[in-house]
């Protein structure tokens, strides 16, 4: 790791900026008795117009951005001569491409090269902040965003990705963006956008040993469906996800989209307020107090309305395991794949499509499936906490003489942190490789990708045919402490079997 | 004005499955680009390596632009490049069962016209241009049908996005433009920007 880019001695102060100052009245929009959600809330108040064909010109709070989607957006400004509206709203960082071994400039690949060129001109050129590899705050977007303190609640916040769902873990609205919306967000600092509807997926009780929040968002998706979301914003509420971290409250955001809709929040709580004290760009002291009451007051309250509800027990998740190409096809793992003449005649053709692409036959058991890499990263499963618990289930344990393991932290400061804690050594110990921050193998935009047929245990968020680098690689989803069990097993194995056996 | 976008007309294509996602309409290794060139010709590269029977590669759908797709088309990811590929091969229209939306909101921004039918009538429209790949196929945004030779079917689109196309007032960024003042004054009554204070 001795090509990794050294931490600027010091780094550019994120913007904490306000760029109005002028009399606002807002607390007067959130009225005691105030039934809307918390979506409609933070939409209200962004709301600059609506057009008579009903769509809202939305205005952004935070717009993020990075080196895959943006360089057509700024050459669309170049072309209309048009400038960063609000370059303090603004904050890049570089994550898709970005090798997570030799990180020396040039990159080897000179197509990412050529787009690290342009981000970082781009950047220059429009005064936008851009939190580069030898910054020392690099990662990937949804990452950095919440741990800078980027991420606050009642924002808006976009970003060409479709994983910006994430940043409802605090309470946003925040939705991916294609390039063209780049441009018009970067240039106005605004967007058209068609008001959804909220459903209330509500999840109660405790989660088990060996359950997690991925767990939780998997089965989510298997019972609604990877289109059940469209139209939708989904407020997650409920026990369970009270009980979450912030840090899982992510996970789940992050794949609402995985469902099918652009957006998934969770109210704000004194959780979130703990999170976002003393972060780099977090309002401080009583500017701190303020936002934090605004904050709480923004929660939808118990009488809120909705569009629609879902109710789920916590009980009846397992730890699950996609098995097709659809993040929608998953089981618990005590469980068998689907036969194809019992499955709803509408699904038979994707479901055969999905067995054939996976080499699986209807019927098995997932559990005991061979695996061939196992990856630990990406937007969902990278942070801190799940590097934490994947270490102390690979402890003592040795990667299968079978499996490629690597474990690509979600930041730099994620990285640096856990080099602190020595989880790097349990690691490497175990024979996973440790690498640097980016997106890696989620979609292989980068030198990590699978080869020919390989399955691979991934704690990633798509199991999309081909989308992890090999146009026949398959991948199984599952949680970062289940690929740290199928790494050390060479299969699909049960997280509460393989724990307790190790006590 | 010149724009407008009332109705599109050629020959059709038909890929009529569920849950096709942006990284099989366009695999992630051909995002490693600053500009939309070129992507054309690599619309659905991986399906087509793999089904030798793919439409995209099949003589007769050369040069087609109106898409038949199933349900969920343009899933997954954000990018744009999904959109901009197909329309570089030389897709105009794309008439799905229904469609993820940050996909269609891009259709939008492109000028492609988007546009949902039922499964019923989605199979009639495939069948149709399988049968004959010379047929016009016709999607019509005033009048809501897509007509290929004998059959017509009709077809839905959000308003927004249908008046957009139809009144040609698809360039979005000028519309944003048009309201810079309105935006700032907004922006002054937002927490966030103020410090906080009541």
């Amino acid at each position: 790791m001795s090509h990794l880019q050294t931490p600027a001695a010091s780094p550019v102060p994120l913007p904490k900026t306000r760029i109005w100052r002028t009399n606002p009245t807002f607390f007067t929009h959130i009225l005691m008795s105030d039934r809307r959600n918390l979506f409609n809330k933070v939409w209200d108040l962004h709301s600059v117009r609506t057009l008579p064909n009903g769509q809202t010109q939305l205005f952004i709070g935070l717009h993020l951005i990075h080196e895959v989607t943006s360089p057509q957006a700024f050459e669309i400004l170049r072309e209309r001569n048009l400038k960063v509206a609000c370059p303090q709203q603004t904050i890049a960082t570089v994550d898709h491409i970005v090798p997570t071994s030799d990180q020396s400039r040039p990159f080897q690949d000179l197509l990412a090269e050529q787009m690290m060129s342009a981000i970082e001109a781009n950047c220059r050129e429009f005064g936008v902040t851009l939190l580069d590899i030898d910054d020392g705050r690099q990662g990937i977007v949804h990452v950095v965003g919440p741990e800078q303190g980027l991420t606050q609640p009642g924002m808006t916040i976009v970003c060409g990705d479709s994983h910006t769902s994430t940043h409802g873990a605090f309470g946003s609205i925040a939705i991916g963006i294609g390039t063209s919306n780049v441009a018009q967000v970067l240039a106005t600092q605004t967007m058209f956008l068609n008001r959804p509807k909220v459903r209330r997926v509500v999840v109660n009780g405790d989660l088990a040993p060996g359950i997690y929040a991925k767990d939780v968002i998997l089965y989510i998706i298997q019972q609604l469906g990877v289109q059940g979301g469209v139209g939708y914003a989904y407020e997650y509420a409920g026990t369970t996800f009270d009980a979450m971290s912030m840090e899982e409250r992510m996970t789940v955001c992050n794949m609402s989209i995985e469902g099918g809709a652009r957006c998934g929040y969770i109210n704000p709580d004194r959780k979130t307020v703990d999170y976002l004290r003393g972060r780099p760009s977090s309002p401080e002291g009583e500017e701190f107090d303020r936002a934090a009451e605004w904050w709480l007051s923004l929660a939808s309250a118990d009488d809120a309305e909705f569009d629609d509800e879902v109710v789920f027990n916590a009980a009846d998740i397992e730890p699950t395991v996609t098995w097709g190409i659809t993040p929608a096809q998953s089981v618990g793992i005590s469980q068998a794949l689907p036969r194809v003449a019992e499955c709803d005649p509408g699904e038979q053709t994707l479901i055969g499509e999905a067995l054939e692409f996976m080499g699986l036959e209807e019927g098995q058991a997932v559990q005991g499936t061979s695996i061939d890499v196992a990856f630990i990263g990406s937007c969902t499963n990278s942070r801190i906490s799940d590097l934490r618990e994947a270490a102390r289930i690979v402890e003592g344990h040795t990667v299968s003489d079978s499996v490629k393991a690597i474990v690509v932290p979600g930041s730099q400061l994620v990285r640096e942190q856990a080099m602190q804690e020595g989880l790097h050594e349990v690691f490497e110990a175990a024979g996973f490789e440790w690498r640097a921050a980016g997106c890696s193998m989620c979609l292989a935009m980068n030198p990590d990708k699978l080869q020919g047929r390989e399955v691979c245990a991934s704690s990633s968020n798509r199991n999309f045919k081909g989308r992890q680098g090999s146009p026949t690689g398959r991948t199984l989803l599952m949680s970062p402490a289940m690929v740290a069990a199928a790494a050390v097993k060479g299969e699909v194995t049960d997280i509460r079997e393989f724990a307790a056996a190790t006590v | 004005m010149a724009n407008e976008i009332k109705n599109v007309s050629g020959t059709g294509i038909p890929l009529l499955l569920d849950d096709i996602d942006t990284d099989r309409i366009i695999p992630a290794r051909y995002l490693r680009c600053v500009t939309f060139d070129g992507l054309g010709e690599h619309a659905f590269e991986d399906d087509r390596q793999q089904d030798p029977n793919h439409p995209f590669d099949k003589e007769q759908f050369q040069g087609a632009s109106v898409l038949i797709a199933g349900r969920n088309f343009g899933c997954g990811s954000s990018r744009e490049h999904a959109p901009q590929s197909l329309m570089r091969w030389g897709l105009n229209a794309v008439v799905a069962e229904s469609f993820a939306e940050i996909f269609f909101g891009n259709c939008c921004s492109l000028g492609i016209a988007a546009v949902t039918a039922g499964r019923d009538d989605l199979q009639k429209l495939a069948d149709a241009v399988t049968t004959d790949p010379t047929v016009t196929v016709t999607v019509d945004l005033e009048s809501l049908t897509v007509t290929a030779g004998d059959i017509q079917v009709s077809v839905q689109m959000p308003d927004s996005a249908r008046e957009a196309l139809v009144t040609g007032e698809w360039d979005y960024l000028g519309q944003l433009l048009s309201a810079a003042d309105a935006v700032t004054e907004h922006a002054s009554g937002v927490p966030y920007l103020n410090g906080f204070h009541a």
